[in-house]
């Protein structure tokens, strides 16, 4: 480069920072803002919502976005007063692309939105990164979906979530398996991602120490779509049920192909196949299976038929998976806020370990880690050609006891 | 030994799908010497075309073969024209560039289909309506259905089909001539452009079926099938000798059945340690184990290492 | 080159000033105004830059087409993630992990290289898109039956970079300033920056680079003059891949967490057309490149709330745009602009003729 653009450019890059300087004050101060003069018109208080709203995921992601404002909405309307101070609420919603780089920057624009607390993130491939930020900015955040142990596993005190983790899905689906279909051959298939490979571990595990006999385990990708090989080679093990870790793109695939290779096998998942799109998938394939799902049947939960009825006439769509969690977490938020008399992260995050909150999805407390304590889970089989619930297990004593050796003795290989 | 039959069977049917895809690789590489990298997703829109017109007419008054082929026809027709214009537009002017230009071309080319088939069909997996209901047979204890012998009767009836085109039609000599100097051709009386502008309009034409096969044999289509498929294919038109026919179909009906038998048997012969997680590494490394050592294929020709 | 005195090494010199007074600064004044997450996405921006500087010299100094870049990428990252995390509990300083890391990745660039050796353009950008795949997919796998990798699940609590208690993860006040964490990190991914242009520019105007520029032109006729070409392509490549490999092992400590999702062959195609846009083989333009295709997509995030506005719903996601964008640029470019948007004259000679 010669002379003259060295010139231009250096003068170029100063003017332009210079003109920034202009519209602010002085280089940025750590000093918090304190109280805004109270104006007649009610304090904003920011909560975030970090969801894939693009992508793949993209229709579970809005879905809990959405449930995500109902509540916000909800609240506003019936007037919210903390410490005097009328309150409004605001989501600012950002589009993490289940991606964990991505969710690393959605991270830090809400941390610099100034939120005071997060609602996120669907995946824990997003989660875990991002609940680094958040935790070094204090933000109080609740997962409605991560189900990834190591995610309450960091120390952060800040990480909370609603639903049950995979080191209790796991062994509840392999439990409610060997009581009520006693299978002595369990095939068990993955996805090769965080979610699926967790949950089909932690399955497995238990299936196998309550004596059923692991005749396969096999992996594929997010992105398959023919599993006629390795569906074959289970078929030559004949297993009596076969489990897979993953979401329904592949699940619904999967139960089809294994019919027209003319496997008899039982067919289960996790909380990743408990969608429309499965069924819709699979076809007539789905007909018999079961999934297990943290959280009371919809028809169960107390206000949630309400909850699903609002939903509908509200986003004019069936609620997909995740949003009655993303709804209970902004009330979780808020009635620690008025436990605190405080909309300061600061002050109202250690009352969120102290919450006892009957939402729609049901109890809701946490344990030390911020993991659901004793969070229901639910198992559904399709029925004509639609979910319908089979059986609610309270992991309340049996987790904390047998499962956990199991998981736990799982632990060091899967580490 | 069923279920090694059956894994034959597997392997024999995705390697059709593989082959049909590959055709459409091989013969653009062939007259061209160019990778079309958006072949593969030439195939995913043939196939969601063919998707949503099943989707809109199943259910119907319209009979089930009828639906069949009004989504094949539309398949085909969307197929051709989009393959066809980007010939026109996106590799015609860089026929003459340096080598690098016309295949960054075709990678943004592949971009662009894929994520405009996203505008228009979404990101969603869309299942296929019921509308065949393949009957099963069952043969030494493997079962396979009608539909998946139609796919490999098809993969080998086409090919057939090709060879004869190729070598018995005034169009098919064309080609082949075209494919084996382009400038001398154009001596001969023959348009060089146009030979080149049917050589995609066929090779799109068979992406449209194999990407209707896709949708039938599967009964799901997504916007980034396209990727998988195409890769695959191309390691199957490379592995059976790139630029041949035969060599597509035999490529791809390989390529099929090592990766059913290696999904099938591998975590048995290494003990647990490799495993049907690994299954696309397989084709990878087909493709680099031929390219390095063989890189004519295995029935091509051995061309001179074209700097 | 000194044949004319310089006529104004004043100007030269003030210029160069202003330039590196507004890269202090930069950090701080986007904080202030847009942002600390813009600092974050300019800290991200550097790293690339120094990715595309490493591509550039494999595609645009050797000509060799590299479709799985994002592979030494990755292995930089795991690197440093297995060296310095409680994975193994090993925790090594990264004084010693980096150079080791991009160590470790340079012989990945050889043993990934050498078989390429014979193959020409299409082969060779498939072949090294295959490679990509593979690393993504054995560092997908690899918790079983040891867990290396820790699979999909990714490595969790990487260290920081530190020297002893002095973190960069921590927050620090000097002087009235505060220095967050992406500050630290700002300075520290800009030195490593400038180290690299640094590199590149004398590896151009370096005999070594002069042979790349031969065996680009005419594989053969280089081979003629004498030079050995399987080494000149090694070296490359090997080149290459420890920018690549210094870059991964800065990107693990910042994000403190790495796992196979984020080093895709979408990735590996974001890095070629960092350099191909920006323009092949010329620093500045590969530079702006990376920046431009970094920041763009954070920009165009703004993009779904104004359709929003507009039209009262969203018709085209933002992360969908920009990839429609992308393909058509790179269509474009090719048709009118070959050369790259900021190319050097003799690049520009080069794809004319």
């Amino acid at each position: 480069m010669n002379r003259t653009r060295y010139l231009a450019t250096g003068l170029f890059l100063v003017a332009a920072l210079l003109m920034q300087g202009c519209g602010k004050e002085e280089p940025p101060k750590p000093a918090p803002k304190a109280e805004v003069p109270p104006p007649p018109a009610p304090t904003v208080v920011k909560i975030g919502s970090a969801a894939p709203i693009t992508g793949p995921q993209a229709h579970i992601g809005v879905d809990i976005r959405n449930g995500t404002q109902l509540a916000v909405d909800d609240i506003n309307a019936a007037g919210l007063t903390i410490d005097g101070k009328k309150i409004k609420l605001e989501l600012v919603a950002e589009d993490d692309e289940a991606n964990p780089t991505k969710a690393t920057t959605v991270a830090q624009k809400l941390v610099d939105s100034k939120v005071v607390a997060v609602v996120g993130h669907f995946n824990s491939g997003a989660s875990i990164p991002a609940s680094k930020i958040y935790s070094d900015a204090g933000i109080p955040q609740i997962s409605p979906s991560s189900t990834n142990p190591k995610y309450t596993q960091q120390g952060f005190k800040t990480t909370f979530r609603v639903v049950a983790n995979d080191d209790q899905q796991g062994p509840v689906g392999a439990k409610f398996a060997l009581q009520k279909l006693k299978p002595k051959t369990i095939a068990v298939i993955d996805d090769s991602t965080a979610y699926g490979q967790g949950i089909a571990d932690t399955f497995e595990a238990t299936a196998k120490a309550g004596g059923a006999k692991i005749v396969a385990r096999e992996h594929t990708t997010d992105k398959d779509t023919d599993f006629k090989a390795i569906l074959t080679k289970i078929k030559g093990r004949k297993p009596e049920l076969v489990f897979f870790g993953g979401i329904d793109p592949q699940a619904g695939p999967i139960a089809r192909q294994m019919a027209e290779l003319g496997i008899k096998a039982k067919f289960m998942g996790g909380d990743g196949i408990q969608t429309q799109n499965f069924i819709k998938l699979a076809g007539n394939a789905a007909e018999g299976a079961m999934a297990s799902m943290p959280g009371l049947p919809k028809d169960q939960m107390p206000g949630g038929a309400k909850f699903l009825e609002k939903f509908k006439a509200r986003f004019n769509a069936e609620v997909e998976l995740y949003a009655p969690m993303g709804y209970d977490a902004v009330f979780v938020f808020v009635e620690a806020m008025k436990r605190a008399n405080s909309t300061d992260p600061a002050k109202f995050l250690p009352e969120i370990g102290k919450t006892d909150y009957k939402g729609v999805i049901g109890p809701i407390a946490f344990d030390d880690k911020g993991d659901l304590r004793n969070g229901p889970i639910t198992i559904y089989v399709v029925k004509d050609g639609k979910w319908d619930t089979l059986e609610v297990v309270t992991p309340g004593g049996p987790p904390a006891a047998v499962p956990a050796e199991p998981a736990k003795a799982a632990e060091p290989v899967k580490k | 030994m069923d279920i090694f039959l059956q894994q034959i069977i597997n392997g024999l049917v995705l390697g059709s799908i593989y082959a049909l895809v590959a055709l459409g690789y091989t013969m653009v590489y062939g007259i061209l010497g160019l990778i079309n990298f958006a072949h593969g997703d030439i195939v995913m829109v043939g196939a969601l075309t063919a998707l949503s017109v099943i989707a809109g007419l199943a259910g119907g008054a319209v009979p089930a073969p009828l639906i069949l082929a009004l989504a094949l026809f539309a398949a085909i027709l969307v197929c051709v024209a989009l393959g066809v214009s980007i010939e026109r537009v996106a590799y015609r002017p860089l026929r003459r560039a340096p080598r690098l230009a016309p295949l960054i071309t075709a990678i943004g080319v592949s971009i662009l289909i894929q994520y405009t088939a996203a505008l228009i069909w979404s990101k969603q997996y869309i299942a296929l309506p019921e509308i065949i209901h393949p009957t099963q047979f069952t043969l030494a204890g493997a079962s396979f259905t009608d539909l998946q012998l139609f796919i490999f009767l098809l993969a080998c009836g086409v090919m057939a089909g090709l060879l004869w085109f190729l070598k018995h039609t005034r169009l098919g000599k064309a080609m082949r001539a075209s494919e084996q100097s382009p400038d001398v051709a154009g001596l001969m009386g023959i348009d060089v452009n146009r030979v080149i502008a049917f050589t995609f309009l066929l090779g799109s034409a068979l992406g449209a079926v194999a990407g209707l096969m896709v949708v039938l044999y599967y009964g799901i289509g997504h916007y980034f099938m396209g990727y998988m498929l195409g890769l695959k294919a191309f390691t199957a038109a490379v592995l059976g000798g790139i630029g041949k026919v035969n060599g597509a179909v035999l490529g791809g009906l390989l390529l099929g059945l090592i990766e059913s038998l290696a999904s099938g048997y591998i975590g048995d012969l290494t003990g647990g340690v490799l495993g049907s997680n690994y299954r696309d590494i397989f084709a990878f490394l087909v493709l680099v184990v031929v390219l390095v050592f063989r890189p004519s294929g295995l029935i091509g020709e051995r061309a001179a290492d074209r700097a | 080159m000194a044949t004319t005195l310089p006529r104004q090494p004043a100007a030269k010199w003030l210029g160069i000033v202003l330039i590196a007074v507004a890269l202090v600064v930069l950090p701080f004044a986007v904080d202030a105004t847009l942002g600390r997450a813009w600092v974050r996405i300019i800290d991200v921006a550097l790293l690339f830059v120094m990715l595309a500087l490493g591509l550039n010299i494999v595609v645009g100094y050797a000509g060799l087409l590299d479709l799985g870049y994002v592979a030494f990428f990755a292995v930089g990252a795991y690197a440093y993630a297995l060296l310095a995390s409680p994975q193994f509990d090993i925790h090594t300083s990264f004084l010693l992990l980096l150079p080791l890391g991009a160590l470790i990745t340079a012989m990945f660039g050889v043993l990934l290289g050498a078989p390429t050796l014979k193959l020409r353009g299409d082969y060779l950008a498939i072949v090294t898109l295959g490679f990509g795949e593979i690393i993504r997919i054995f560092l997908n796998n690899l918790n079983r039956p040891f867990n290396i990798t820790n699979g999909p699940q990714g490595i969790t609590l990487i260290d920081p970079l530190q020297i002893g208690d002095v973190a960069l993860s921590k927050t620090f006040v000097i002087g009235g300033i505060t220095l967050a964490p992406v500050h630290s990190y700002y300075f520290v991914f800009l030195l490593c920056a400038l180290l690299i242009v640094v590199v590149s520019l004398r590896l151009e105007d370096s005999r070594i680079g002069r042979a790349w520029v031969a065996i680009r032109e005419d594989e053969a006729a280089a081979k003629a003059m004498g030079i050995n070409t399987r080494d000149i392509k090694l070296l490359a490549f090997a080149m290459g891949a420890t920018f690549g490999g210094v870059s991964g092992g800065l990107y693990a400590a910042f994000q403190g967490f790495v796992s196979p999702e984020s080093f895709t062959l979408l990735d590996s195609i974001m890095i070629l057309c960092m350099v191909v846009l920006g323009g092949m083989g010329h620093v500045p333009g590969v530079v702006l490149g990376a920046v431009l295709l970094t920041a763009l997509p954070e920009a165009l995030r703004y993009v779904g709330p104004l359709q929003k506005d507009w039209f009262g719903q969203v018709f085209v996601d933002p992360s969908d745009l920009r990839m429609l964008l992308f393909g058509l640029a790179l269509v474009l470019m090719m048709l009118f602009r070959p050369a790259g948007l900021w190319p050097s004259k003799i690049r520009k000679r080069e794809w004319t003729a």
